[in-house]
């Protein structure tokens, strides 16, 4: 992975210093509340119910196992042992001090790690396919292309101060496990006929309490022209994106309120003025490819027999593999997932042994390389399948072996009331119901891919609006309740979930969650995937189910 | 009043003049909408001229006079609208623009270094003892990762 050089390193030690000044200032009262508001988001700490919460980067959701030994050190000493992965391949801290932050910083810097434009109105951290570099789908590699975008907009001066937040995701494989189809820029390796490889571009995607599906402004864009492009479509959301309405600010409003042809027109004229500042011509481009070569593969891997013959011989070893190992561009190696979503765990939370453990881990089976996924869980993504069953045994002890990924309990869930101020309603312990009711592996893998995401509130944390089920929060009278909706998608079947019927109590979820399923087991066809039905049969039969209990 | 030019503290020869003042002798900013309205007479006027526009002016509307201005002023109603950065970058690199970009107005101490580097040269912070301070301001970072006006 990308290794800092000195440019990068002072890049973020002078940050740390400008930030422990502002805080200082902060604190002796010599800067107003909205001036340091501004500043402490550009560096990921927001206030929240209990404590201030830090957002720390996983630039496209790389980490080595020191930065992870370094967050179970903060987990420890500054915070109550624990951290949450979130979906965009961050990380989340609950109980950080105010004052103590700073330090947190310092202490990250050390490692390279850093909490730079988290938050804000801003550029954020580009978030990318967990299974880049390794999977058997790609068409190339997409990292190199996160880096060089992750540099430019780190401390951009032009683009700092936006209407809003601004996301960017990548993916280079055929299928699309980045959501780049709901990022304010999702880009996308593709093919031409020509056989060369360029960027498809896609505009004003988001999630939030307006989802959007992106659209394409650009189908093919050449490499070369991957900044300037970027910088025309900035420079045209900064100036006309609308900044009188909080909620009408993202770019999403303004490509929908314009329409995608004037605003593609209004990004072309801008770009044709400065296509050939900025550009990346092959030498920087192999450069930066030269920090992501893939790690040194043993191709004895392959010869191994041992792997079969375990899965033949413990079966719950074979379930793990078939659910939470994906497959890997050399042969011999797979991918293993890391389920964060054990039953009775909050989802993407990690205590600091278990963050010290999968260093450890990743050190001796996976080149010292973890990843984070937007479904908040990790990756070890080159593991020789000969190692995977002593692996497997040593995630069981830690419990990070629940072999549940892609199924209904692998749920994308946000903080919600537990933690969070913006809340309508609870989401964990939603969860943890959920959890409970369906604690039966052999019915939960008969359901299969069926994808859960609860947020609670409209903000979307959870991107409960592209969930195969999405749960949302909603506050009625002061109490909570959940708005149900299916069919949502953020893959390449990009789609928003319809609106199920009105919300449901919050003792009614479980039961509407297990009805939802029974309603699938009995109408789906064979090998039909829970969308697939939905798709095919529509909402009706849900609705009718599940409203029908009184 | 005193104000930092290109990394000097200096004294301010400008005097800004609202829409409804007569034109006062000397330096003067206007507003954009002055300029386009009085023109002719500012063209004449005995001093150098400047313009003041804030963020949701366009810069194309000046694009065309920047030889008579010898100031352009970028007035911060808030520093959270970014607009105005777009509009230094612009008038450096687009429209090639040598004279002085002044930032006035709300903005913060923590934004010169980015506004330094998309072109803006002279900044008149709202207290006289921030001055000092805007200039230690402007060495925040020492390594930039994007190309911009510096
Ligand atoms: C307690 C801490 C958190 C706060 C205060 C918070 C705040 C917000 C707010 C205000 C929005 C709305 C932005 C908009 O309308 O455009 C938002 C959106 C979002 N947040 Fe959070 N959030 C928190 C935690 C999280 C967590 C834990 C995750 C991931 C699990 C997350 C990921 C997201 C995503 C993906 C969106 C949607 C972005 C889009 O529209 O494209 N946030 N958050
Ligand atoms: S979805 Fe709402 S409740 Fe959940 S973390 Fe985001 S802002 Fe908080």
């Amino acid at each position: 992975m990308y290794q800092y050089n000195d440019n990068d390193q002072i890049l973020v030690d002078e940050r740390v210093a400008q930030f422990r000044r502002q805080t200082e200032q902060f604190l002796k009262s010599e800067m107003s509340e909205d001036q340091y508001r501004a500043l402490r988001l550009r560096n990921g700490l927001y206030i929240q119910t209990h404590a201030p919460m830090l957002r720390i980067a996983g630039p496209y959701g790389l980490f080595n196992s020191k930065q992870l030994r370094k967050i179970a050190h903060v987990a420890r000493t500054y915070d109550k042992n624990y951290c949450h992965f979130t979906t965009r391949q961050n990380i989340q801290f609950n109980w950080p001090k105010l004052e103590e932050v700073p330090d947190i910083l310092a202490e990250l810097a050390s490692v390279q790690m850093h909490a730079i434009q988290t938050s804000g109105n801003c550029m954020r951290n580009t978030t990318s396919d967990h299974l880049a570099g390794v999977c058997i789908d790609e068409i190339e590699d997409p990292r190199p292309y996160c880096e060089i975008i992750r540099q430019w907009t780190t401390l951009h001066p032009e683009f700092d101060y936006l209407p809003r937040k601004f996301k960017i995701a990548v993916s280079g494989a055929l299928h699309d496990r980045a959501a780049t189809q709901f990022h304010d820029i999702g880009l996308h390796l593709v093919k031409n006929d020509a056989g060369e490889i360029g960027f498809k571009v896609m505009v004003g995607g988001g999630l939030g309490r307006t989802p959007v599906i992106g659209q394409i402004i650009k189908p093919y864009l050449e490499k070369k022209n991957l900044l300037s492009y970027l910088e025309a479509i900035l420079r045209i959301y900064n100036l006309f994106g609308r900044r009188d309405n909080k909620y009408k600010a993202r770019i999403k409003i303004l490509v929908k309120e314009s329409g995608l042809e004037k605003f593609s027109t209004l990004v072309e004229k801008e770009w044709l003025l400065i296509r050939d500042n900025n550009e990346l011509d092959n030498e920087r481009i192999n450069g930066m490819k030269a920090q992501f070569v893939a790690p040194a593969y043993d191709t004895d891997a392959v010869r191994d027999t041992s792997f079969s013959q375990q899965q033949d011989e413990n079966k719950a070893f074979a379930t793990w593999v078939k659910y939470n190992t994906a497959d890997h561009k050399i042969s011999g190696y797979r991918a293993a997932f890391l389920s964060l979503k054990a039953p009775d765990s909050p989802p993407g939370d990690m205590t600091d042994v278990q963050l010290d453990a999968v260093a450890d881990l990743a050190d001796k089976y996976s080149f010292g390389e973890i990843r984070s996924t937007h479904r908040q869980n990790l990756i070890l993504a080159d593991v020789k399948q000969a190692d995977l069953f002593v692996l497997w045994q040593q995630l069981e002890l830690l419990k990070l072996a629940t072999p549940n990924i892609g199924t209904v309990t692998d749920m994308i869930c946000c903080p919600g009331l537990d933690f969070c101020s913006l809340a309508n309603a609870g989401s964990i312990g939603v969860a943890k119901e959920i959890n409970e009711a369906l604690d039966d592996m052999d019915y939960i893998h008969d359901i299969g891919d069926l994808k859960i995401n609860m947020s609670g509130c409209m903000n979307g944390c959870a991107h409960q609006s592209v969930g195969h089920i999405g749960i949302l929060g909603v506050d009625k009278k002061g109490t909570e309740w959940y708005q149900l909706t299916l069919g949502g998608s953020s893959e390449n079947n990009a789609a928003i979930g319809e609106r199920l019927g009105p919300a449901v109590a919050k003792d009614q979820v479980t039961k509407a969650i297990t009805t939802i399923l029974e309603v699938y087991i009995e109408h789906r066809l064979e090998d039909e995937s829970f969308l697939d039905m939905v798709n095919r049969v529509g909402i009706t039969p849900f609705k009718e189910q599940v409203y029908a209990i009184n | 009043m005193q104000l930092i030019k290109d990394r000097q503290i200096i004294d301010d020869i400008w005097n800004y003049v609202t829409d409804d003042a007569e034109l006062a002798a000397g330096n003067i900013s206007v507003s954009l909408a002055r300029w386009q309205q009085d023109k002719a007479k500012l063209l004449a006027h005995d001093g150098n001229i400047g313009v003041r526009l804030g963020p949701a002016d366009s810069v194309d509307d000046i694009a065309a006079d920047l030889n008579s201005l010898q100031l352009i002023e970028l007035d911060f109603p808030d520093f959270a609208d970014g607009r105005l950065f777009s509009h230094a970058w612009l008038l450096r690199e687009r429209y090639d623009y040598h004279g002085e970009i002044r930032a006035t107005g709300h903005y913060m101490n923590d934004q010169v270094f980015y506004l330094s580097r998309v072109g803006v040269n002279a900044f008149s912070p709202e207290k006289a003892e921030d001055l000092p301070v805007v200039l230690s301001h402007l060495n925040d970072f020492t390594v930039k990762y994007q190309d911009s006006v510096n």
